[in-house]
């Protein structure tokens, strides 16, 4: 049981005089996208060859989580504590692409003789890490995330040491008021308001929820932070209770995210054994229980109402607001609600402070955001970058631009409530509100990339299926309307529309967005729209009739002396 | 608490913490609505009584909306009008709407709002879905095929009758409304045949066996009699006291 600094210090050092036993620590990548890629055998090999070369007690080999570059895993890490002569000094190599034969390579040169295989190194310098700023992230791929004693030894639990034992509830919820942290699940609602309201509501029971159901197609932002650095929610989750005076937490996670779902359980176990879950937390009068709940994996589940209701055993679909859940949320009781990235920001805003927090970011939209990089870029994979840093600097430089002879056309953000900015904008920084002007949104932190090859109608259509296979079907506009809209899309994409077809087309987007109970249908028209705003001259030349061609035929009319 | 509110530019009273749509049917404002009904629970899932709000950019519906002190409102702007009526046509083509065989011909909440909002035809394309009609229960029909999801049905056998044999599955285009656990309406063991749910059905989807072509009445009004009953203890209709 912990229940002072020292008892955590005490974990601390042990783990760290464990590491330092040992020359090398070879962490592998034991993410889903490496995994995939053959991660697992990977380890396998690596643990093998080691007890062959007889390496065992020098050298530790660890499961981590995500590093980032997934579009070159699986990625393994080689962190030395000496730093070895022949690299230049350096006491962290990471090798990309790594297969069975190479980690006997590695095992043979590297941690038998301390010469690294420069040919499977990628530089720490590669824009791709070097421009990162990794707050959320911060353990990702340098811990097993299994282990709460890795977290520990890393500054885990110290900022709910720090908020429990020298701020009070209403001190927590005005520095993260101070920070600026807004909302990371898509609306960029300020947090520390929401905390307020919470804190400020008058209840018996008052709830936290974690929203970890991340439906986006493509997005696996928050995925990654439950994955690989659980202890960080379950903490931020934990001060969030503390602030408001919540006496119980729920973490919703979609059940397409199993192993998600087993390490939080794991961690969730793990902090209860050590008393930072449950009846007096850290040997203080508070205390707090933490769940995990799975969802059957609706897109419109990650809306709060509809996570709520869900929660509750109820078919998932939203209700409406007001009342908002921080009124009356889960069993009537007042609810809060962030997404996971949004809690893991809270232990480093206690523990560095509002204003380290502040110093990072744009005027309106402070710190940093997850993206996950796709589409057609030379480097894919998971960043975390400070907010205000531009379009064009994630594309071209972190994500070393698009293949060579291609032309970038534009990039998706936001996902099916997202829009396409064309590449004239890429300089824009990016904050909630300037994406918002370009047509697009924040949202959960999707990223596609496209080239000139991609067809904008396809895009819109391809996010319109998408919302119609989520729609929950409770409100007509969004029911009926992304199915009509979808047929018109389909129409226009095999140049069997008309320029009626696009009026009609136009007319159901402006009503769906106004008109629909949730933000599911009130974003569905979104990519339809941006691209249209962009790229309309793409709808006009899939049409049967565009005015030329009518032009024409009435010429053809008068010259047959019929007119 | 009386309050001042303002609905299409004139000044009205009201009672803090009535509905919108009670003020302005109590004022004579016409107001179209379909999931709505007196004496149920608000689902403001049709989206026909939204209404324009000062001072903010969100649709309200009014069904839901809380009149405040200061509210002012637009209840019937060409917008809104526009959307009303693609709303309805949208009702039109996403089931199998065949009126002139339909035991609600005449009587039918959804032919009364196209007529309201001057629907002559439809712009979008019907869908012709596939769907059941439930002939199972010895008193009544259920025809999905003219469904349009108001869900009034699940809320009165609900919230009134207490039997809860209707509920919503499916998602999207397939939401439907199913009977127990989607088995015929006949087997449904809650179903304690009161009628309640065929009387609430805005349309002919619900309907009594034996009725024919356009001799289906709903009586919808019998759940704002049982449930202002019930909070009032007086069983008398309203009439007769
Ligand atoms: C259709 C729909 C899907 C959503 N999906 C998610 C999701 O997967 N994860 C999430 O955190 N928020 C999602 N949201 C936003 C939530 O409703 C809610 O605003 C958010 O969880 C609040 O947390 P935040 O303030 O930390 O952003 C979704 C909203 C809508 C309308
Ligand atoms: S907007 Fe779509 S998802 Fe949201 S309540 Fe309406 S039908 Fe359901
Ligand atoms: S007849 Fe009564 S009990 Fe049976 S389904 Fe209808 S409302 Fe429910
Ligand atoms: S059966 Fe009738 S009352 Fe029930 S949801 Fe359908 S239209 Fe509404
Ligand atoms: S009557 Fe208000 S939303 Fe249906």
């Amino acid at each position: 049981m912990i229940k002072s600094h020292s008892d955590l210090e005490i974990i601390s050092l042990e783990e760290k005089q464990n590491t330092a036993q040992y020359r090398h620590r070879v962490m592998c990548c034991n993410s889903t996208a490496c995994l995939s890629a053959g991660a697992h055998g990977v380890r396998e090999a690596f643990e093998a060859s080691i007890k062959r070369e007889g390496l065992e007690p020098q050298v530790q080999v660890v499961p981590v989580g995500c590093m980032g570059l997934c579009s070159q895993g699986p990625l393994v890490a080689v962190k030395s504590r000496l730093p070895n002569q022949e690299t230049g000094g350096k006491t962290e190599t990471l090798y990309h692409s790594v297969n069975p034969e190479l980690a006997e390579t590695i095992c043979q040169e590297h941690l038998a003789n301390g010469k690294a295989v420069e040919a499977q190194v990628l530089s720490p310098e590669l824009p791709f890490f070097a421009r990162q700023q990794r707050i959320v992230l911060a353990n990702a791929g340098e811990i097993n995330p299994e282990r709460i004693e890795d977290y520990i030894a890393r500054g885990g639990y110290q900022a709910l040491l720090q908020a429990l034992s020298t701020m009070t509830p209403l001190e927590v919820v005005e520095s993260i008021e101070q920070s600026g942290l807004r909302g990371r699940g898509g609306g960029g609602y300020p947090t520390g308001k929401k905390w307020r309201m919470l804190h400020e509501a008058q209840a018996e029971s008052k709830y936290v929820v974690a929203n970890g159901d991340e439906g986006d197609p493509g997005a696996y932002m928050d995925r990654t932070i439950m994955e690989d650095d659980p202890h960080r929610i379950i903490e931020g989750m934990t001060i969030a209770a503390y602030a408001t005076g919540a006496q119980q937490g729920y973490l919703y996670v979609r059940a397409e995210y199993p192993v998600a779902v087993r390490r939080l359980e794991t961690a969730i176990r793990q902090a209860k054994r050590q008393g930072l879950l449950g009846n007096k937390i850290l040997d203080k009068d508070f205390g707090f229980s933490l769940e995990v709940r799975i969802g059957a994996g609706a897109f419109v589940c990650g809306e709060e109402t509809a996570l709520l209701a869900s929660i509750e055993g109820k078919r998932g679909q939203p209700v409406l607001r007001p009342p908002y859940p921080t009124q009356r949320g889960l069993w009537q009781s007042p609810t809060m609600i962030n997404n996971v990235e949004t809690f893991a920001n809270i232990s480093s805003i206690i523990q560095k402070g509002a204003d380290w927090f502040r110093s990072i970011g744009t005027d309106s939209s402070k710190g940093s955001k997850v993206f996950a990089l796709a589409g057609k870029l030379n480097h894919t994979g998971l960043i975390e970058v400070p907010l205000g840093i531009t379009l064009r600097d994630i594309v071209e430089d972190m994500g070393g631009g698009v293949a060579k002879g291609r032309n970038l056309k534009a990039v998706q953000t936001g996902g099916p409530s997202g829009g396409c900015i064309p590449e004239a904008y890429l300089d824009t920084a990016i904050d909630y509100e300037s994406l918002q002007h370009l047509g697009s949104i924040m949202g959960s932190g999707g990223f596609i990339v496209m080239d000139n090859d991609d067809s904008m109608v396809d895009i819109a259509k391809f996010f319109m299926e998408f919302c119609r296979d989520e729609s929950c079907g409770k409100c007509l506009p969004c029911r009926a309307g992304t199915v009509q809209m979808y047929q018109l899309l389909d129409k226009i994409s095999k140049s069997q529309a008309s320029l009626d077809d696009l009026a009609r087309l136009e007319d159901l987007c402006d009503m769906v967005k106004h008109t629909s109970l949730c933000g599911l249908g009130q974003t569905a028209p979104n990519p339809v729209l941006s691209t249209l705003q962009y790229f309309r001259q793409e709808y006009l030349d899939l049409m049967t009739d565009s005015p030329p061609q009518v032009a024409d035929k009435a010429i053809n009319y008068e010259a047959l002396g019929e007119g | 608490m009386p309050i001042n509110l303002n609905i299409n530019e004139q000044n009205l009273k009201a009672q803090e913490g009535e509905t919108l749509l009670t003020v302005a049917r109590r004022e004579g404002i016409p107001l179209p609505t379909l999931c709505f009904l007196e004496g149920l629970s608000v689902a403001g899932s049709c989206r026909l009584c939204l209404v324009e709000v000062e001072g903010s950019s969100k649709l309200q519906p009014a069904c839901a909306l809380k009149v405040t002190e200061g509210l002012s409102v637009k209840t019937a702007t060409e917008r809104l009008k526009r959307y009303r009526k693609m709303i309805v046509e949208l009702l039109f083509a996403e089931g199998n709407h065949v009126c002139a065989v339909c035991v609600s011909n005449g009587n039918c909440e959804l032919q009364d709002l196209a007529v309201q909002m001057g629907v002559d035809h439809i712009r979008f394309s019907y869908q012709f879905p596939e769907r059941k009609v439930d002939l199972s229960h010895p008193l009544f029909g259920f025809d999905a095929n003219r469904c349009v999801l108001c869900t009034r049905c699940v809320r009165a056998c609900d919230e009134i009758e207490g039997a809860h044999t209707w509920d919503v599955a499916g998602r999207g285009q397939s939401a439907h409304i199913i009977s127990d656990m989607a088995q015929p309406w006949g087997s449904a063991t809650s179903c304690t045949s009161c009628s309640k749910c065929v009387a609430v059905c805005p349309v002919g989807a619900l309907f009594g066996k034996g009725v024919s072509v356009a001799e289906m009445k709903h009586q919808p009004a019998v759940v704002d009699f049982l449930a202002s009953a019930r909070r009032e203890q007086n069983w008398h209709k309203k009439e007769e006291q």
